[in-house]
């Protein structure tokens, strides 16, 4: 009985807190929002009316305009291009530059540069992706007009057929950092002499790339896929400094529709199957990422 | 690659690794230079040195902003992230434990729960959260984002501390539980001296993921007196004409503290990243 209680009492101590504090700010809520999206403002159930009302929805998938007409094509189109993009940037990019920077002279300190996108909050890149892009102040467009290309000088921000590339651009400039320090310490990882048994079967730079190297990198690009992944398609403070979605909402992506519909245009039952869709995507990733990773430790 | 021998290779890898770092740092020299030169001298882009006037008259009028003052931001960003860092970490670090040693019914499913809330997007919490802030009348005070921050910082601490405990020898904590010390003399006196580095990691990500987060901020806290410094940054920025040089130098001071933080506990920062995410 004492050691009964004793258990109890335990369980109270270490478990208890996180649980409650999960339960009330966290699990609810979500259940909240998932029974949300199922209601009419009165809290009628109206099945699936309020997905249907979503995906129809210019601003969430405007297929007049995809893939003819310049955008807005809708978040949800605008979401996939960013991964599209993004995701095989950032993966590219994070090895090759891990590859390379572990050779230079002073990579750990160009690694470190390329880090600071990680480090800086995400509404300052939002402001930092417009630095770039503006028509007078932008490195971009200097650069352009130093190249010739005069006809695309602009404030990139400022124009909805060029808004959202000039993001995701900066996005991946922000993102590499990521992907960089995972495959750095990957890289570690890797036996030498697998290198040194390639030398001798006289296997050049390229060859060893791709047959060493990229392979035994897979378990950290299943965990940069996934991550990236999750950012790609949670992308908000960035999107929300550098345009609000604009203009014309052809930069708008699905968290920024969820925040408008949920806290400008009070319609929390749309708002909530835009988080819901969020979430099948996300939880999704998040199970392939669990099953990958135990797959690999076994 | 270690021989001093001259090769095409050793340049060329060279070559591209520094125009890499080249294309990084330009944004962030950018932001520098707008910060501190006068505006017009950006009209004709802050490469161009013809003239060059220094001064740091933008961060004084960043920080004391009429509407969206800076360093009031950064005091309110302190004011939320120092608990928001240090509650999460002592509760999900019980938590972590307990889920490890401790025996009791649903202890698989809470485990496994948690791994699942980890890929929930704050999104699926963001109305339902707002009406219980407000019916616990927290709703745009500190405390309420505190809460929330520790709430959301508790799931991925506790995945995080309960790995990090797996790797420590069992062996001294059963020497302690003969020597008659109880679960939670083990824990203080045994378990969280052993895992100081673990929580380095964790503090250190903890501390800058609070400081900056933007959207629970956005949801929690509207007053403009109270508003965290990420909340200022696009209340700068404007819509129209954009002040580059305030906008800079308030970007600066911002990242300066997630800077700071990576600076002093990069070992730990760079750890807790990929241990974290790779295990």
């Amino acid at each position: 009985m004492k050691n009964r209680l004793k258990n109890i009492l335990e369980v109270v101590i270490f478990i208890f807190p996180a649980l409650i504090l999960l339960l009330i700010f966290v699990i609810i809520p979500a259940i909240k929002t998932l029974s949300l999206a199922f209601l009419n403002a009165e809290g009628q159930f109206v099945g699936l009316q309020n997905f249907s009302d979503v995906l129809l929805s210019s601003d969430i998938l405007n297929l007049s305009r995809f893939p003819t007409k310049s955008p807005p094509w809708g978040a949800i189109i605008h979401n996939a291009i960013w991964i599209l993009i993004h995701l095989p940037s950032v993966v590219a990019l994070g090895m090759i530059l891990a590859v390379i920077l572990r050779d230079a002279w002073g990579g750990n300190v160009i690694k470190s540069i390329i880090f600071l996108g990680m480090i800086t909050p995400m509404v300052v890149g939002g402001g930092i992706v417009s630095f770039i892009f503006d028509e007078h102040s932008g490195i971009f467009n200097g650069i352009l007009r130093a190249l010739g290309q005069d006809q695309w000088v602009r404030s990139w921000m400022v124009y909805p057929d060029t808004a959202l590339l000039a993001l995701i651009i900066g996005s991946i400039l922000l993102w590499t950092g990521f992907s960089l320090i995972l495959y750095s310490s990957g890289l570690a990882t890797i036996p030498e002499e697998w290198y040194e048994a390639a030398e001798v079967d006289g296997a050049n730079s390229l060859q060893k790339f791709f047959y060493i190297t990229v392979p035994s990198l897979k378990p950290v690009t299943i965990t940069v896929v996934s991550m990236s992944l999750l950012w790609e398609l949670k992308v908000f403070d960035m999107v929300y400094t550098a345009t609000g979605g604009g203009p014309g909402g052809s930069s708008t992506v699905l968290a920024l529709r969820m925040y408008s519909l949920a806290f400008r245009a009070l319609d929390p039952n749309k708002s909530a199957v835009i988080a819901t869709l969020m979430t099948v995507l996300t939880l999704a990733i998040g199970i392939w990422l669990a099953r990958s990773t135990n797959r690999m430790q076994e | 690659m270690k021989s001093k021998k001259f090769s095409w290779k050793k340049v060329i890898i060279n070559l591209v690794a520094w125009t890499a770092g080249l294309i990084w740092i330009i944004p962030f020299m950018g932001i520098l230079m707008a910060s501190i030169r006068p505006q017009r001298e950006l009209l004709h882009g802050w490469w161009n040195f013809e003239e060059v006037n220094i001064s740091f008259e933008n961060f004084g009028e960043a920080w004391n902003h009429p509407t969206a003052p800076i360093g009031e931001g950064l005091k309110n960003s302190l004011i939320v992230t120092v608990p928001a860092t240090i509650l999460p970490i002592i509760i999900a670090t019980l938590a972590a434990y307990g889920l490890m040693r401790l025996r009791f019914p649903g202890r698989r499913i809470m485990l496994v729960g948690i791994v699942l809330l980890l890929s929930i997007p704050q999104q699926m919490v963001a109305v339902p959260l707002f009406q219980t802030l407000l019916n616990f009348k927290i709703i745009n005070t500190y405390q309420g984002l505190i809460i929330t921050h520790t709430a959301w910082g508790i799931i991925w601490i506790t995945i995080f501390m309960r790995n990090y405990l797996t790797t420590l020898p069992p062996e001294v904590e059963e020497a302690a539980s003969l020597d008659g010390a109880n679960r939670f003399q083990i824990f203080t006196k045994i378990i969280l001296p052993l895992s100081l580095p673990g929580l380095a990691s964790v503090a250190a990500l903890q501390f800058t993921w609070v400081w900056n987060d933007f959207f629970m901020a956005l949801i929690t806290l509207y007053d403009p007196s109270k508003l965290v410094a990420t909340q200022r940054i696009p209340l700068l920025k404007g819509q129209y004409s954009v002040d580059w040089g305030i906008l800079s130098a308030a970007s600066l001071l911002v990242t300066a503290i997630p800077l700071l933080i990576f600076i002093l506990l990069q070992k730990y920062y760079v750890k807790g990243l990929i241990g974290w995410t790779s295990k």
